[in-house]
C-alpha cells in the first residue's frame, strides 16, 4: 500500500500543478484575489503531496520492498540502514523525485514566507514555478517512474553502485540540487516580472534571499561533489573539467553574476533588464545541467541509467523553457523601464565589470563542455576538451576578475574613485608583494607563476579586509569606536568580507596543491618505507576484512615524521559482490591545512600492493574557501535589514550644501 | 479496499487545497507592495545615519532617489483595483472537482498496480527458506578463513568454489593459500592456473602458464596441466605443438576417459580452422556440469569478456574471439553488434584493423 500511495500522491501532485500553473493567471488577469489565492493553497498542498510520496520511497527503500522495481534495482537487504536511505536518490528515478520535491518545496516556501509580496506577483511567481514543476512531473510518471512494480518480487536486489555507498551521497545531491533547482525561483520571479510588464528595485529585494539561499547551496553542493571525487575516485585530483562538473558549474558562475547585479538593482534600480536575463540563463543552464547528467548524453559516475526517450523527453523540456523565457524576454524586455544611470567607475561599474567576466567565463566553459558533443552529433568525431583547454581560457577570464575583486566594495555608488580605491588598497597591495617575495625566495627554482597567484590570493584577502578596516576606520578612529562600528556593521557587509576572503583561500589552496603536489607510486611489500616530503610512511599490515555487503583489503601504513609516529592510515580496497565492483577507500591525513593521501592499486600475485601516495600541501584550502564563501552569503541572508546604496552627491550638489 | 479509501481520502484533500481559497471571497488582504519597500528602505536611511555608517550628504541623496521610486510605486498601486469574477471562479471550482479526479485516474490507472500489496524485507523472511544462499555460506566460511588463515583445509574446499562463483581472482588467492598450507601437489597447480586463465577471461597468461608447467614437472601425466598446455600453445598461434601435446595425451589417455571427446575436439580444431578458439578452456572448467550450467557460465565469461573489451578495445584476438563466441551461441545480431563495435574500436590503428579482417575473413565472415 505505501507504494501505491506513494505513487498516486505523485500523480495528485501533478494534478495540482496544473492546476496551479493555470488558475492564478487567470486570476491575476482578472484581479481576482480568491483565483490568485489558489496559488498558495495549492504550492502547499502540492509540497505535501510530493513529500508524501518521497517518504513513500523512502520507507520502501528502508524496509527493502523488491517488489518496487526501483528498490530492487538499486538496493540490498544487507546495505547498512544510512545507504538504503541515501540510496533513494543514488538513482535516476529517486533523483529525479528529490528533483521535484526540492522545487516543491521552494514553491511551498514562497507560498508560506511570501506575506510581503504583491499578491499578483506571488500568484505569477507560482504559476510558473507550477509550469517547471508540471513538466517534470509527466517526465517522472512517463520516463522514469520510481513506483513501477514486480509482482513477483525477487528475494534480493541488485544493490547501489558501490562509489556511491559512501557518506557523500548524503550531502552531495541534496545541497545541489537545493542549489540548482533553488534559482528556478528567480527564474519564476523573471518570467513572472516580464508577464507583468513590471520591475523595479523592490523586485530585487524579493528575490535577493532565494537568489542568495539558492546559491548558498550550490556552492556546498559542488565543493562537497569536489571533496567527494577527491577521495573517493582515488586519484587525488579535486576537479577534472568533467562535462558533469562544468554542468554545476554553468549556474553557479551565472548565479554569482545574478547575485552581484542583484544588489546594484535593489540598492540603485539599474541593471534590471540585464538582472531578468541573467535569472533566466542560470535557470536555464541549471536544466541544462540537468539534461547533460540525466539524459546519458555523458557517461560518467553520475549517469545512473541511459534510455533515449528521456534524453528527448528533458530535451524537450529544456527547449521549452529554456526557447520559450527567452522568446518572452525579447518580446516583453524592451517594455520594461530603464532603471538609473552610473559613471563607468563606480560601484556599479565594478559589478558589470564582475558580471562581464562572471558571464565570459561561464561562456567558455559552456562551449569547452557542448563543442565536444555538438561535433560528435554532426560529424560523429570524438574529441575530449580537457584541463588544457579550461587553463588557458578560463584561466585568464578569473585573473583580472580577481585583480578587480578588492577594488568594487571600496568604489562609492553612482561615481567613484579609483585612485582613493587604490590608495585604501595599498596595504593589500604591500601584502600582497611581501608574500610573492617571500615565496619566491623560499622556492626558488619552482614554477614562477605559483608565487605570482599567490600573491594575487593574498591580495584579494587583504583587499577584502581592508575594506572591513576602511569601513571601520580602524587606525583612524579609538580602537573602542572601531570596534563599536565593526559591531553596528550590516551582516551583509560583513558577508562580503567573508565571501570574497573566500576566494583567495580557495585560490591559495589551488595554486599550492597543483604545484608543490608530491606524489610516490610504487608496489610496497609489508615493513617497505615510502618517503614523500619529509614523511617516512610503513606498510605494517595487509589484511582481509568482510563489511556488511562487502569484503575488503586493508593496508595499514604508519607515518612518521622524523622518526616519531604521527599516527596510522588505512586505505583499503573494497570488493562487492552483488555488483563484482571494486571501490578504492583512500586514506587521509590531516595535517594543519595539508594532507597525506594513500591510495591503494592492485595486489601483484607475489603480495606486493600499488600503492600512490600524495601529499598534498595546503589541500584542504580548496574547500575551506567555498565553505568561507557559502558562511559569508548565510551572514548576508541572515541580515534581514534593507540594502540601501547612498549615491556619492555629484561635487556641485556638495558645493550647494555647503553653502545652505 | 483500505488503498481505495486512502486514494479517495487524498483527493478529497487535494480538491479542498483548491476550493478553499476559492471560498474565501475576495476581501482584500494586506498583500505587500513595493511602496513598502521603499519605505523601509528609508527607515534604513535614517538607521545608517545614526550608526555614522553614511554621511549626511550622501543619505540626502539616497532619500530623494528612493523617494522618486515611492512615488512611482504608489501610482502603479492606484491604476489596479481589485475584482471578482463569479464565473471564472465556477469554472475553477469545477475544474478542480471534475479535472483534478480524472487526471489521477487517468494517470494512475495504466501506471499503478493497485493490487499488489507490499512485500518488505521483514515480511519476505518469514516465508521459509527454502535454500540457504550459496553467498551466505561462501561468506561463513569465508568469515571463518579471515580468523583462521592456516586451514589448509578449508581453503582446498573454497577455491573450486570461489571459481565456480565466477569470483576469480579471490579464487586465484584461495588456490594460493591452498598450496601454502596443504603443500605443492600438480593438482593444486594446475587448478590455481585454471582459475588464473579464468581471471584473464579464458587467456592462458605468462602466470598461468607457469603454474601448469610446475604441474607437469611435478606430475608429467596431469591432464588438466597438459590440456591447458596445448591450449596456449593454440593460443600463442603454435598449432602443431598444441596439437602434438593433445595426440600425446589421448594415446596415453584410457579409453573410457570422460574428457576424450574434449581433447578430440580441440585437436579436430587445431587441424582445422586456424582462427583463435571459442574459450574452450569455460568447456573444460564445465565438463562436469550440466547443460544448462554450462551454458550459463559460457555466456557469463563470454559477457566478461565483451565487457573487458568495452574497457580496452585495442585486443584484436579479443574480438574475434568474442564474434565467434556469439555465432557458437548462436546469437547472430550479437555477433554483428561486437563486429560493428570491433571495427570502431580498431578504426584508428590501421595494422590491427588489417588483422580483425583477416580473421574475420577466417571466420567465415567476409571482411
Amino acid at each position: 500500500m505505501i507504494a501505491e500511495a506513494g505513487h498516486y500522491a505523485l500523480v495528485l501532485a501533478l494534478g495540482l500543478a496544473l492546476i496551479q500553473s493555470t488558475v492564478p493567471l487567470l486570476g491575476a488577469r482578472w484581479r481576482d484575489v480568491a483565483l490568485m489565492n489558489v496559488a498558495r493553497s495549492t504550492a502547499i498542498a502540492q509540497l505535501i503531496f510530493v513529500a508524501a510520496s518521497f517518504a513513500a520511497l523512502v520507507t520502501l527503500h528502508v524496509c527493502s520492498d523488491f517488489s518496487v522495481v526501483n528498490v530492487f534495482e538499486n538496493s540490498h537487504s544487507m546495505k547498512p540502514l544510512i545507504y538504503k536511505i541515501t540510496g533513494v536518490w543514488g538513482n535516476h528515478e529517486g533523483s529525479m523525485l528529490l528533483w521535484v520535491s526540492i522545487l516543491a518545496l521552494f514553491g511551498g516556501l514562497v507560498a508560506i514566507f511570501g506575506n510581503n509580496l504583491p499578491l499578483s506577483l506571488r500568484a505569477h511567481v507560482l504559476a510558473v514555478q507550477a509550469w517547471v514543476a508540471s513538466a517534470f512531473y509527466l517526465f517522472i510518471l512517463i520516463t522514469s517512474n520510481p513506483f513501477l512494480r514486480i509482482a513477483n518480487p525477487p528475494i534480493e536486489g541488485r544493490d547501489l553502485n558501490p562509489v556511491l555507498q559512501d557518506i557523500g551521497l548524503a550531502v552531495h545531491p541534496p545541497m545541489l540540487y537545493l542549489g540548482y533547482v533553488g534559482f528556478s525561483i528567480s527564474f519564476s520571479f523573471a518570467i513572472a516580472a516580464l508577464i507583468e510588464g513590471r520591475i523595479d528595485a523592490a523586485w530585487a529585494r524579493w528575490v535577493r534571499p532565494w537568489t542568495l539561499v539558492a546559491w548558498i547551496f550550490l556552492t556546498l553542493g559542488i565543493a562537497m561533489g569536489s571533496y567527494w571525487a577527491y577521495y573517493e575516485l582515488g586519484w587525488g585530483g579535486w576537479w577534472f573539467w568533467d562535462p558533469v562538473e562544468n554542468a554545476s558549474l554553468m549556474p553557479w558562475l551565472a548565479g554569482t553574476a545574478l547575485l552581484h547585479s542583484l544588489v546594484v538593482m535593489e540598492k540603485r534600480n539599474a541593471l534590471k533588464v540585464w538582472t531578468i536575463l541573467l535569472s533566466i540563463l542560470t535557470f536555464s543552464l541549471s536544466l541544462l545541467g540537468t539534461f547533460l547528467v540525466r539524459s546519458g548524453v555523458l557517461t560518467s559516475v553520475h549517469a545512473f541509467a541511459t534510455d533515449p526517450t528521456r534524453g528527448v523527453f528533458i530535451l524537450l523540456i529544456l527547449c521549452v523553457f529554456i526557447g520559450g523565457s527567452l522568446s518572452l524576454y525579447a518580446w516583453r524586455a524592451s517594455a520594461l523601464k530603464q532603471g538609473g544611470l552610473f559613471a563607468p567607475i563606480s560601484r556599479e561599474g565594478a559589478l558589470v565589470l564582475n558580471n562581464l567576466f562572471l558571464t565570459s567565463a561561464c561562456a567558455t566553459v559552456f562551449v569547452g563542455t557542448l563543442y565536444p558533443l555538438a561535433l560528435e552529433v554532426i560529424t560523429g568525431d570524438k574529441i575530449s576538451v580537457g584541463a588544457p583547454f579550461f587553463n588557458l581560457t578560463f584561466g585568464p577570464l578569473f585573473l583580472p576578475l580577481m585583480i578587480a575583486v578588492p577594488f568594487g566594495p571600496l568604489l562609492a555608488w553612482k561615481r567613484g574613485d579609483l585612485l582613493g580605491a587604490a590608495q585604501r588598497l595599498m596595504g593589500a597591495g604591500v601584502a600582497a608583494l611581501i608574500a610573492v617575495a617571500v615565496l619566491w625566495a623560499w622556492t626558488r627554482g619552482g614554477s614562477a607563476f605559483a608565487p605570482l597567484a599567490i600573491g594575487l590570493a593574498v591580495f584579494v584577502i587583504a583587499g577584502a579586509l581592508s575594506d572591513l578596516a576602511e569601513r571601520i576606520g580602524l587606525f583612524r578612529v579609538p580602537l573602542g569606536t572601531a570596534v563599536r562600528r565593526a559591531r553596528g556593521m550590516p551582516r551583509s557587509s560583513w558577508g562580503t568580507v567573508f565571501a570574497h576572503a573566500g576566494v583567495g583561500v580557495a585560490l591559495i589552496g589551488i595554486v599550492c596543491e597543483t604545484t608543490w603536489n608530491s606524489e610516490y607510486i610504487g608496489s610496497m611489500k609489508i615493513s617497505d618505507v615510502a618517503p614523500i616530503a619529509g614523511y617516512e610512511l610503513r606498510l605494517d599490515d595487509v589484511k582481509q576484512r568482510h563489511g556488511p555487503n562487502y569484503r575488503e583489503m586493508v593496508a595499514q601504513f604508519s607515518a612518521r615524521l622524523d622518526g616519531r609516529l604521527l599516527d596510522t592510515m588505512t586505505p583499503s580496497k573494497r570488493t562487492f559482490t552483488t555488483r563484482g565492483a571494486t571501490t578504492t577507500e583512500a586514506a587521509l591525513l590531516t595535517r594543519g591545512a595539508s594532507q597525506l593521501y594513500i591510495s591503494l592499486g592492485d595486489t601483484a600475485r607475489d603480495g606486493t600492493i600499488a600503492v600512490r601516495i600524495y601529499h598534498k600541501p595546503l589541500v584542504l584550502l580548496i574547500w575551506f574557501g567555498p565553505v568561507l564563501m557559502a558562511f559569508g552569503g548565510m551572514l548576508s541572508l541572515s541580515d534581514r535589514r534593507l540594502r540601501v546604496g547612498a549615491p556619492k552627491p555629484a561635487k556641485s550638489l556638495r558645493g550647494l550644501q555647503a553653502a545652505e | 479496499m483500505m488503498l481505495w479509501f486512502v486514494f479517495a481520502l487524498m483527493t478529497v484533500a487535494a480538491i479542498f487545497a483548491v476550493l478553499w481559497p476559492l471560498s474565501r471571497g475576495s476581501r482584500p488582504q494586506n498583500d505587500g507592495s513595493e511602496a513598502a519597500v521603499y519605505k523601509d528602505q528609508l527607515d534604513e536611511i535614517d538607521r545608517d545615519v545614526s550608526a555614522g555608517l553614511i554621511g549626511v550628504s550622501e543619505a540626502q541623496a539616497a532619500r530623494v532617489e528612493i523617494s522618486r521610486r515611492l512615488l512611482a510605486a504608489a501610482d502603479n498601486q492606484r491604476e489596479l483595483p481589485s475584482g471578482s469574477n463569479i464565473r471564472l471562479r465556477r469554472a475553477a471550482a469545477v475544474m478542480a472537482l471534475v479535472g483534478l479526479p480524472v487526471v489521477a485516474v487517468a494517470f494512475y490507472y495504466p501506471l499503478g498496480s493497485p493490487r499488489l500489496g507490499d512485500f518488505p524485507l521483514a515480511q519476505r523472511d518469514r516465508r521459509p527458506a527454502t535454500t540457504q544462499p550459496l553467498d551466505s555460506l561462501v561468506a561463513q566460511v569465508e568469515q571463518h578463513l579471515e580468523n583462521n588463515p592456516a586451514d589448509g583445509r578449508g581453503w582446498s574446499v573454497l577455491a573450486p568454489v570461489l571459481a565456480r562463483l565466477g569470483r576469480y581472482d579471490d579464487a586465484v588467492r584461495a588456490f594460493h593459500n591452498s598450496i601454502t598450507y596443504n603443500g605443492d601437489s600438480a593438482e593444486r597447480r594446475a587448478d590455481l592456473g585454471e582459475a588464473i586463465a579464468a581471471a584473464a577471461g579464458g587467456v592462458v597468461t605468462a602466470e598461468a602458464k607457469a603454474e601448469f608447467e610446475r604441474a607437469i614437472a611435478l606430475n608429467a601425466d596431469d591432464v588438466k596441466a597438459s590440456y591447458f598446455l596445448g591450449l596456449a600453445a593454440e593460443q600463442d598461434g603454435r598449432s602443431a605443438e598444441a596439437a602434438s601435446i593433445w595426440r600425446a595425451m589421448l594415446a596415453k589417455a584410457p579409453p573410457n576417459a570422460p574428457w576424450r571427446p574434449l581433447v578430440q575436439a580441440a585437436l579436430v580444431r587445431v587441424g582445422g580452422s586456424p582462427a583463435p578458439a571459442l574459450s574452450d578452456e569455460a568447456v573444460a572448467a564445465a565438463k562436469d556440469m550440466n547443460e544448462s550450467d554450462r551454458s550459463t557460465m559460457i555466456r557469463s565469461m563470454v559477457d566478461r569478456l565483451a565487457s573487458r573489451l568495452k574497457q580496452n578495445g585495442d585486443d584484436v584476438e579479443g574480438w574475434l574471439r568474442l564474434v565467434k563466441a556469439y555465432m557458437v551461441m548462436g546469437d547472430p545480431d550479437k555477433a554483428k553488434g561486437a563486429l560493428a563495435e570491433a571495427r570502431q574500436a580498431v578504426a584508428k590503428d590501421p595494422e590491427r584493423l588489417r588483422q580483425l579482417n583477416e580473421g574475420l575473413k577466417n571466420l567465415g565472415l567476409d571482411g
